[in-house]
């Protein structure tokens, strides 16, 4: 392991704890070091977040900074670009990243145009942190991973934390950025522990980050399915296959220099991403490997493993078929393995 | 101007009368300087389209002047404005600087916006414009934010928020009012009801009288009045800006006005009889209020000619310094699409 994690671990001051609690501890901090930081959105005070992320925020900072809002995406976003161009550092929750699609003219058309279309006049230092993902049984309008959408819009910084360290870092760099940054949390992640500095370093946006390393193939995720790649990983070297694992961490802009290095390595690259496969984020992936001198150093097709073109569903047994699961990195590893 | 407006009591939308009292001398000149740049500067615009020397599309606000100038006349420099796709008008009376302006239109390197926006999205940051924007309705929460950014930095200043009769159809428009009005926020929104969301007729978009009546609806006093009166909206602006600076909250003000123009370049005004446009260019704001000037004794004809004079030299020298201005240069282009980080 020859990962910033592993570094992380590595500083003094690490403890672990959840991601949520690692999103809480850095919007804290921000808060503490920068009273232009203030953060905005549904249920975020008193209730604490309707998956908990700004817990006990509101009664430390108070209902101004930490400001309930009425169920009005598209005014939250507007307020919050408006706040920006005036000086403030928003960060926005938006409760479900799903309800995007209701603010999606103040976070395409303006937030990510303003600082370019102004002639650099202006610029929007705004944060939206929105949870994505399927697993929690709330069907198709509650577990959507649109990361695609945001890469897409020139204008527009994306972070997907996988981890709890990185969760509070990319956050803390996110908020200091003179840019919007969509920052999407993976709910099953919220839960999920391990080790974070208790200082305020930054992880700097644009920088892929190798998890681990192996020689047979590269897996390529995204969000959660680093963690699965990760136990699909341990799984495979238990049978003899060992799998580099890269994480872009910042989707937009995107660092392809590590994962086009790895598959150079290995050969192989199996890409994997929750969201539905058609030109989706991984599709970007396979491109950039194509259009590099990678493409000359395959063994094997490009292998994209990711969910099924449908709406998620309800039922669990459901839900699960249309998303990559460990297993099913563990099968599709070992065919593009065995592919000659 | 001790006339009471409804803004400082409850929410109507019953139109008030003339002003009477009118503008002083100072005020005055301001606002005719600012009215007949306005002018001058959208004939120059509808000149240089129509001989294919300009680029693009583009919205003008001849017959609109008087709301512009109105609502600007007592802002400060550092009050802010967002403005809208027929938004020239709203930057000239906010002080932009006209060669700048035409250099953006006309896609130079020293326009406001580097060639990058053109006529739908000049800001001027030095002026407190926030920007024009090409989205109906979008500058409404934005403006809100301003407001809401002014208020926790305990800042004495106000955002004014321009747009059409059309947006007050848009989301954008109604959860920007409720926002600013339940955390009362500094911010004054101005409809400039112009009677059509391009083609579409407010009698048949809305089902209440007035765009002032929707006012109620987020306990925001709402006033309609004449937008073709620039004393009478600079009246009713007083009363809204000094209740959002003293902390009291939002207003929204419905200034009624004409624009004597097409939609746009695609516009064959076939919604709209020519005795219709007729009817609102007697009514031009700048005539009328040159009128109302010289029976004042404010001002000679001498003097209102020296004024209009001085506007048009000015536009005239916009167009020519712009005209000689570099072109947009494309050497960054993919480089500005981001801020760069200042710590």
């Amino acid at each position: 392991m020859t990962t910033d994690t592993a570094e992380t671990t590595a500083r003094a001051g690490s403890r672990d704890i959840s991601y949520a609690e690692a999103i809480r501890e850095a919007l804290g901090q921000a808060m503490e070091a920068d009273e232009r930081v203030f953060i905005l959105g549904e249920d975020i005070g008193v209730y604490g977040g309707a998956f908990g992320v700004t817990g006990d925020l509101h009664a430390r900072f108070g209902g101004e900074r930490v400001r309930d809002t009425p169920i009005s995406e598209l005014g939250i976003v507007g307020a919050a670009v408006g706040a920006a161009v005036a000086g403030m550092r928003p960060v926005v929750e938006i409760q479900f990243s799903d309800f995007t699609c209701q603010a999606m003219d103040q976070i395409v058309n303006q937030a990510a145009k303003i600082h370019f279309m102004l002639g650099g006049e202006l610029s929007v230092p705004m944060v939206l942190r929105a949870p994505l993902g399927s697993g929690t049984g709330a069907a198709a309008q509650h577990s959507q991973s649109l990361e695609a959408w945001f890469a897409h819009v020139p204008g527009l910084k994306v972070v997907m934390p996988a981890t709890p360290a990185d969760a509070k870092g990319l956050l803390l760099a996110a908020i200091d950025d003179p840019n919007p940054v969509i920052v999407l949390e993976h709910k099953l992640l919220y839960r999920q522990k391990g080790p974070v500095p208790e200082g305020d370093e930054r992880v700097p946006l644009g920088r892929s980050v190798v998890r681990r390393e192996g020689k047979d193939l590269t897996i390529v995720a995204t969000g959660i399915m680093v963690s699965r790649a990760l136990e699909a990983a341990d799984t495979l070297a238990g049978q003899g296959i060992e799998a580099t694992i890269v994480d872009p961490r910042t989707l937009s802009p995107l660092d392809a220099g590590p994962i086009l290095a790895s598959v150079s390595e290995t050969g192989r690259a199996l890409l994997v991403q929750e969201a539905p496969g058609h030109v989706g984020f991984m599709a970007e992936v396979s491109a950039r490997i194509c259009e590099s001198d990678a493409l000359y150093r395959l063994l094997a097709p490009i292998r994209r493993l990711c969910g099924l073109d449908v709406p998620i569903p309800y039922a669990p047994a459901l839900e699960t078929a249309v998303v990559p699961q460990v297993d099913d990195i563990v099968t599709a590893a070992r065919e593009l393995v065995k592919d000659p | 101007m001790q006339r009471s407006f409804v803004i400082s009591s409850t929410t109507t939308s019953t139109p008030v009368p003339d002003s009477s009292s009118g503008l002083d001398l100072e005020s005055s000149r301001r606002a005719l300087d600012a009215m007949w740049k306005i002018r001058r500067f959208e004939e120059a615009v509808d000149d240089l389209f129509g001989r294919g020397l300009m680029h693009g599309t583009m919205h003008l606000s001849i017959g609109q002047e008087a709301s512009a100038t109105g609502a600007c006349l007592s802002l400060r420099r550092d009050d802010q404005i967002t403005s809208t796709h027929r938004g020239h008008g709203h930057c000239i009376a906010k002080g932009a600087s006209l060669e700048r302006m035409m250099a953006e239109l006309l896609g130079k390197e020293t326009g406001y916006c580097r060639g990058r926006g053109g006529s739908m999205h000049i800001a001027d940051t030095a002026t407190g414009n926030l920007g024009a924007n090409g989205i109906v309705a979008g500058g409404i929460p934005i403006a809100a934010g301003a407001a809401l950014a002014a208020q926790m930095q305990g800042l004495d200043r106000v955002v004014v928020s321009f747009f059409g009769d059309g947006a007050t159809n848009e989301g954008a428009f109604h959860e920007a009012l409720n926002l600013a009005a339940i955390w009362r926020l500094p911010v004054v929104f101005v409809c400039e009801n112009n009677l059509y969301g391009m083609s579409f007729s407010t009698d048949l978009s809305m089902a209440v009288p007035h765009v002032a009546d929707r006012a109620s609806a987020y306990g925001m006093p709402g006033v309609t009045i004449d937008g073709n009166d620039v004393e009478a909206v600079d009246a009713v602006m007083r009363e809204a800006v000094a209740r959002a600076r003293s902390g009291e909250g939002p207003s929204l003000i419905e200034a009624e006005t004409y624009r004597w123009k097409g939609h746009s370049k695609s516009d064959k005004n076939l919604y709209r009889t020519r005795e219709e446009i007729a009817g609102w260019r007697e009514r031009d704001p700048i005539v009328r209020f040159e009128q109302t000037l010289q029976q004042r004794g404010t001002l000679t004809e001498d003097q209102l000619r020296e004024i209009r004079d001085i506007a048009t030299q000015a536009v005239r020298d916009a167009v020519q310094a712009a005209n000689q201005a570099v072109d947009a240069v494309a050497d960054d282009i993919t480089s500005s699409v981001f801020a760069e980080a200042a710590r």
